[in-house]
């Protein structure tokens, strides 16, 4: 099973400047850890420590943003499209 | 310096006032360094004091511009109670989206306008001019 993923340009030093991988995997979980085999050091820009997805990233699979899928659980088929965005945010606060 | 058009201006500002109390948040896209387009955008937060892009919002405007062969050239938000002065917050969050410039409206005085144009790089602010064009007028 193969699955597009595209990349925003603050994480193509992981990809040697590509801003389209391929990748494999039955959940994002698993598709991460397929990326990372090729790209070290892209898992750690997207998951915390604690497991969790960071808040500076979104994912979306099919155009939905996985926070309101299954997160890191959100299952993959074969086709799927995967974006990844840098979060936009700030404020006076 | 950045280089907008007063159509454009008056657009973000009209946009700040509107959304006043809460903070505003938008895009400009550009191509080769020109603005080409506003996209005024829904604050997720809803705060006056804090912003950010709703994530479905923002994949459809990423993909808009991408698909028009532009780029994102400005990240523009709103200040309501401070100076239009990028807070440590917004540089904080200016290292996920590299290489634009970040406008700052502030709408704490109602009858005046505060906008002003900033390059964040490795955490550094450094206001750019803001330069407002007027469209020439056609003679005839």
């Amino acid at each position: 099973m193969a699955v597009e993923v595209r990349i925003p340009t603050i994480l193509r030093s992981y990809t040697g400047g590509e801003k389209q991988v391929s990748g494999s995997g039955d959940t994002l979980a698993a598709l991460l850890d397929d990326l990372e085999s090729r790209h070290a050091g892209l898992r750690e820009r997207l998951v915390t420590p604690e497991g969790g997805l960071h808040r500076f990233v979104n994912v979306y699979v099919n155009d939905e943003d996985v926070r309101f899928l299954g997160g890191l659980g959100t299952q993959l088929s074969d086709g799927d499209s995967v974006t990844v965005l840098p979060a936009v945010a700030g404020g006076a606060r | 310096m950045l280089v907008l058009p007063r159509e454009m201006v008056d657009a973000v500002v009209a946009h700040a006032r509107r959304d006043h109390p809460d903070e505003c948040c938008g895009v400009i896209a550009g191509r080769d360094g020109a603005a080409t387009r506003v996209f005024a955008m829904a604050n997720a937060e809803r705060s006056p004091t804090g912003f950010a892009f709703d994530s479905a919002e923002q994949l459809r405007v990423w993909r808009e511009i991408d698909d028009a062969d532009e780029e994102v050239l400005v990240v523009y938000h709103s200040h309501t109670m401070t100076e239009a002065y990028p807070s440590r917050t917004d540089v904080r969050w200016s290292a996920n989206t590299p290489g634009v410039s970040w406008l700052l409206v502030s709408t704490r005085d109602p009858d005046a306008v505060e906008l002003r144009s900033f390059r964040i790089d490795g955490g550094v602010v450094a206001e750019e001019p803001l330069h407002v064009v007027d469209r020439a007028v056609e003679p005839g």
